[in-house]
């Protein structure tokens, strides 16, 4: 790791403040991203900038039809909110996927969702319910939100302060887990608020977490799981390595779609 | 150079770290607990769990700046004073959960935290699935697996 | 059986330590003043060095100096060896190239050492590494063993045509061809035993200091065998007399076969060392374990099995070209040759066998022994050919295997074995029980109820352990021999210290060796001490691997106790005014023989070391004796292993949902310890079968570089096992022990493949068998199908 220097603010202006004056400076929240980067030397912030110590950002709560998830909520404290698995439990399922317990322990929401890494589950349930990523500047809508592998629409100084998602009545997310890394070999969420139904998937395009607007229409039509029966995406532009092939990776999308939606609906 | 304090299996510690200096540096360098180990160096497999205010974490992925101020508990805070073991380490000897020992603190780390969020009453199943975040080369698990469910129930006496 | 005694499941004496912290590993020792060492390393996988500038390295903060490889030839420090003679078919010796400790004007692997920086602390050593400015050009790279051969293929080593080490064979060529002529049926694979990192969870690491007073080095180090890398390091690299070098290797975070190996970085460490006047220590991070560690396997074979009508097997030959990578490792040469071809009989009565190895050099990490060493490369070569034989030909399979099991012993196979005990059909009856074989058919029909297909695989798997008598490996070309010392240290209050050339890194011997000691001296299990690993103390020994320390390490603790109760018998006799003949010993208490005079172990003891009892000139005083033990043959271990899979047809996912492994280690000591390592060998054969695969771009970079990508077998892979033992002893030891350390990972992986073939219908499946490989076979098989 090369070196930097730390910062602990306990307000998110004064974290904002440190980093207008840290153009190189990098937000540290649970870390679980950040810190494995910069070991491998990966990365070089001149300073970081620790928010745990700022106030109201962690928490759970219900705010009319939506559930606000603040920014350093933990994955293992989103996991088991009794606010969440009451209002909107498939939503649970998307922290209690991630990673391993210990990382579950650190990780957290903002840090996750700034981070877009292109396997991470939490983009999956951004776009999957059409949340809302709140920051101290204004509000950006998840379809906005997510712009390209590890890239979003957070400008220079912004921070996540949290996250709303609304309450949909139907949803769920389904995970093949990558053996070694426990990232989403292909992760897909799926939700159904009224008329508007959702299809995310993570882990598996080449740019990102995406929806499937062919999977959307044919569950409008009946959201069942049988709506998806024989259904699969083009291979292309999905990711290939070692391993996955594009092929296997857009065959799994329809599988873990269907399962999805089998469970949304149990 | 920044100054770092916390409480470490009980006794409070200073020390003046570098900010880079990662949890489990400061522990085994520093403070010469080398019963946390470093396995590997992508947050896998949890070789340098410790507890953080009572909760589970890779003291690899954390800095030390991090934990200013927090309670630690390492391997080396788990028995008692006089030596007694815990019911966790003494499970893990009693079903021969270890063979090289270099996971082992944090495999029993680890469990202790299965039992803070799972109970005392633990099923295989359920042990496999929470120890996604250690790896041990040794032993296949299986004797692991049956030290935590045997250490669990032991520590509900 | 007492409670501490041959045969009981006593806990282990070494876990109090681990389980409180308290271990000492390498990394844990620091030496006053030390110093921490990174290493600059080569980027490319092949390319010439054109330049280094260590200048601005140098200046970096706390940087103490920054060595190169024209440092270390200048201090005329010798090159790594690999001490083990093939001779190819055209009885040439192997043609082994130069391995520099650090890079000498030309880099052959990814991760070669270029330079390396000591500095005060391990971040300002790798600050300054980066400062290390080195001109490379690049040149082209060969990964791939069946291509390092081909006309065009990069030169790796400018002194090795083709990159061909040796081109080794072994049986009569022309019984076989004879033999396949005359077949009834001939069943064909093509096999890629997958490359592996061994990935032991302690990194390897060194910390070396010089005592500028005594001109004494001291070197702590991971490793499996101390006194073998004093040897080598003293008589080859040259880096100090052996009587001036010490080695220690403490606690040990398990082995597995890639800490047998001296490493450039020991060398590295002690050089500097001594040149610094500083203790310097290096730490392997996990990314580098990965890079630098010998990895395992990586086999490209053609075999082909001929039968008769009957299912009786008449011929085996195997055409394998090894990778041995950009180095030789320091056994590397033996593995593909003399610990595989010669295990290609299996458990079977074959009459002909001819195999043939070409070894390579590719500019990937070196290659050398895993866990098994060639003999899960054999293993799965016989075992996959037996069961596709079987399915070929409509012979179930555990049938098959019955018809040409070896019945009886000694039997000489065509290739060297003389396998001296066992009962094959006694094992897979035994596993057929356990694993519930019977009812397979329900529960494969109960699974693809819900869309799961169900498979059963078998492997009949035979080793060869020990890897002794000297004498024999001698002939065969290794460099040193295989026997074990031991020395047994009586102490005037009849405790007992016993020094063994052995060394433990998870095994257990603190507990097992005690044992041995405990009930044949009659004295309670916690008055023994076993003391390893530092040459110092032990005055020599070839370490732990090969599944020999039971073998071969205990044989001679026994030799050694002979000799104590022979002494002690003398002793006992001036004690008791007896005639030494008429001294009996037993359960700890010597008697002369028809009366009640008899005085204990401990009062012997003592009356050995305050000798006034006996004249000095009659008796010398003391009680310790010494042993070499080398034994009259190899060891067999065998045994059956069954495993039952289901794969999930939407994923390709496989779930192990029952193993059996019957096994026939000879006598057992402690069951507990050798079920240990029974599961955690089957983990390991079964991370190959499934999860694990080093991967190398065309350009030699490693795609399987951390544990993010390359997956180690977790809890939630595996499944609970079913142990079970059978027994014949081993007739080439006093204990009859065969050794446990390897068979599962030599077992296993065939076992997997063989029960995931089954379930999918599909021989065409390469491991690892990762959910897609799977899913992608099931495609491929209802291709055809569809068209």
């Amino acid at each position: 790791m090369y070196n930097f220097t730390f910062h602990r603010p306990t307000t998110v202006r004064q974290a904002a403040g440190l980093l207008a004056r840290n153009p190189e400076a990098k937000l540290l929240a649970g870390g679980h991203s950040l810190i494995p980067v910069m070991k491998q030397r990966l990365a070089q912030p001149s300073a970081l900038i620790d928010l745990s110590l700022v106030e109201g950002l962690a928490g759970v709560e219900q705010k009319g039809r939506s559930i606000v998830i603040g920014a350093m909520t933990r994955h293992a404290d989103a996991a088991n909110s009794p606010v969440l698995q009451q209002a909107l439990p498939g939503l649970a399922m998307v922290p209690d996927s991630i990673g391993d317990p210990q990382v579950r322990n650190r990780g957290t929401i903002g840090g996750s969702v700034a981070n877009n890494d292109p396997n991470a589950d939490y983009p999956a349930a951004c776009l999957g319910l059409g949340a809302t990523i709140i920051t101290n500047k204004r509000r950006i809508a998840a379809d906005d939100f997510f712009t390209g592998m590890f890239s979003t629409a957070l400008e220079d100084g912004e921070i996540i302060v949290k996250i709303s998602f609304p309450i949909a009545k139907k949803a769920a997310y389904e995970k093949f887990k990558h053996p070694a890394s426990g990232f989403a070999l292909v992760g897909v969420f799926v939700s159904k608020r009224g008329a508007d139904i959702r299809v995310a998937v993570t882990g598996a395009g080449s740019n990102g977490v995406f929806r499937v607007k062919s999977f959307e229409e044919a569950l409008k039509k009946r959201f069942a799981a049988k709506s998806l029966d024989g259904m699969t995406i083009p291979a292309t532009g999905m990711n290939s390595d070692i391993h996955a092939s594009p092929e296997y990776r857009a065959h799994l999308v329809g599988v873990l779609a269907r399962r999805a939606v089998a469970k949304a609906t149990a | 150079m920044a100054k770092v304090s916390m409480t470490v299996n009980g006794k409070a510690v200073t020390g003046d770290v570098e900010p880079r200096t990662l949890l489990v540096q400061f522990l085994r360098e520093d403070l010469r607990l080398t019963g946390t180990h470093v396995g590997c160096d992508t947050s896998q497999c949890g070789a340098c769990i410790v507890h953080i205010d009572g909760i589970a974490a890779k003291a690899c992925t954390t800095l030390a700046l991090q934990v200013e101020g927090a309670t630690v508990t390492t391997i080396e805070g788990l028995a008692e004073p006089g030596g007694k073991l815990h019911p966790m380490q003494e499970a893990f000897r009693e079903h021969h959960g270890l063979q090289c020992g270099y996971c082992t603190p944090g495999m029993i780390m680890s469990a202790l935290d299965i039992v803070r969020r799972n109970g005392n009453n633990l099923d295989e199943h359920t042990i496999r699935d929470q120890l996604d975040g250690n790896i041990c080369r040794c032993t296949g698990y299986h004797n692991i697996v049956k030290a935590i469910e045997a250490g669990a129930k032991a520590m509900a006496k | 059986m007492s409670a501490t005694g041959i045969g009981a499941p006593v806990r282990r004496k070494e876990d109090f330590r681990f389980i409180t912290g308290q271990g000492q590993y390498t990394d844990d020792v620091v030496r006053p003043g030390e110093t921490k060492a990174a290493f600059v390393r080569s980027p490319h996988a092949h390319a010439k060095i054109k330049s280094i500038d260590v200048a601005a390295a140098k200046k970096m903060p706390g940087v103490v100096d920054v060595l190169t490889g024209a440092d270390l030839a200048t201090d005329k420090i010798g090159n790594l060896i690999c001490g083990w003679m093939i001779h190819s078919k055209d009885g040439s010796p192997m043609k082994m190239s130069a391995h520099p400790a650090i890079a000498a004007g030309k880099v052959n692997c990814v991760g070669d050492a270029v330079a390396v920086v000591v500095a005060e602390t391990h971040a300002q050593a790798r600050d300054a590494a980066e400062k290390v400015k080195v001109e490379y050009e690049v040149l082209q790279a060969v990964v791939d063993p069946a291509k390092a051969q081909a006309k065009g293929a990069p030169q790796i080593h400018a002194d090795i045509a083709n990159n061909t080490i040796y081109q080794w064979h072994l049986g009569d060529q022309k019984a076989v061809d004879a033999a396949f002529a005359a077949a009834k049926h001939v069943t064909k694979l093509d096999i890629v035993n997958n490359r592996l990192v061994p990935n032991a969870m302690e990194p390897r690491a060194a910390l070396a200091e010089y005592d500028a007073g005594t001109d004494n080095l001291t070197l702590w180090n991971t490793s499996q065998n101390p006194h073998v890398a004093r040897l080598v390091i003293a008589a080859f690299v040259g880096m100090a007399p052996e009587h001036k070098l010490r080695v220690i290797a403490p606690d040990v975070g398990g082995g597995f076969g890639s800490k047998i190996f001296i490493y450039p970085e020991e060398v590295v460490c002690l050089w500097a060392a001594r040149k610094l006047r500083r203790p310097v220590k290096w730490t392997s991070d996990r990314s580098e374990a990965f890079l630098t560690d010998a990895h395992g396997r990586d086999h490209v074979t053609h075999a082909e099995l001929a039968l008769d009508a009957n299912g009786k097997i008449l011929a085996l030959r195997a055409k394998t070209i090894a990778n041995l990578g950009a180095y030789m490792s320091t056994f590397s040469s033996s593995v593909p040759t003399y610990l595989y071809g010669t295990l290609l009989s299996g458990q079977y009565d074959i009459p002909s066998i001819y195999c043939e190895v070409d070894a390579v050099y590719t500019n990937t990490a070196p290659v050398d022994a895993y866990r098994g060493a060639g003999r899960p490369e054999a293993t799965f070569v016989v075992e996959r050919l037996v069961e596709v034989a079987a399915r070929q030909m409509g012979i179930e399979p555990a049938e098959l295997r019955r018809r040409n099991f070896i019945k009886t012993f000694p039997h000489q196979t065509p290739v060297i074995m003389a396998y001296d005990a066992g009962d094959y059909h006694a094992s897979l009856k035994k596993a057929l029980e356990l694993a519930d074989v019977k009812g397979f058919a329900k529960r494969k029909r109960e699974a693809a109820r819900h869309g799961k297909l169900r498979g059963l695989g078998y492997s009949a798997y035979i080793e060869a352990c020990g890897i002794a008598p000297s004498q024999a490996v001698g002939s065969l070309g290794c460099g040193v021999g295989l026997w074990e010392s031991a020395e047994v240290r009586v102490n005037p209050t009849g405790s007992v210290e016993v020094l063994t050339g052995c060394h433990a890194h998870g095994q257990g011997h603190e507990t097992t060796f005690a044992q041995l000691v405990s009930e044949r001296l009659g004295i309670p299990f916690e008055n023994v001490s076993i003391v390893h690993g530092d040459t110092d103390k032990v005055q020599f020994g070839m370490g732990t691997y090969g599944s020999r320390s039971g073998a071969v390490g205990m044989s001679a603790i026994v030799k050694a106790l002979d000799k104590v109760e022979a002494k002690a018998k003398k002793v006992a006799a001036y004690m008791l005014e007896a005639a030494e003949g008429d001294i009996e010993f037993k359960d700890g208490k010597f008697t002369v023989a028809g009366t009640d005079k008899s005085a204990a172990f401990g009062d012997v003891a003592l009356n050995a070391y305050v000798a006034h009892k006996f004249a000095g000139a009659d008796l010398e005083p003391g009680l310790k004796e010494t042993s070499f033990y080398d034994p009259t043959n190899f060891t067999f271990p065998a045994g059956c292993h069954i495993c039952e899979v289901e794969v999930d047809i939407d994923t390709g996912k496989t779930t192990i949902v029952n193993w059996t492994a019957v096994d026939d280690f000879g006598t057992v000591i402690n069951p507990m310890i050798v079920e240990g390592q029974v599961h955690g060998g089957v983990a390991q054969g079964i991370g190959q079968a499934l999860l694990e695969g080093a991967v190398y771009d065309k350009s030699g970079q490693l795609v399987t570089g951390s544990m993010m990508d390359y997956t180690m077998p977790r809890a939630h892979d595996l499944p609970s096992f079913h142990v079970g033992l059978t027994e014949t002893k081993a007739p080439s030891n006093p204990l009859g022990i065969k050794g446990c350390g390897e068979a599962g990972a030599i077992a296993a992986p065939a076992a997997v493949i063989n029960a995931i073939t089954d379930a999918i219908g599909t021989e065409d499946l390469a491991m690892p068998a990762t959910a897609n490989a799977v899913w992608s076979a099931l495609q491929r098989a209802q291709a055809p199908k569809a068209a």
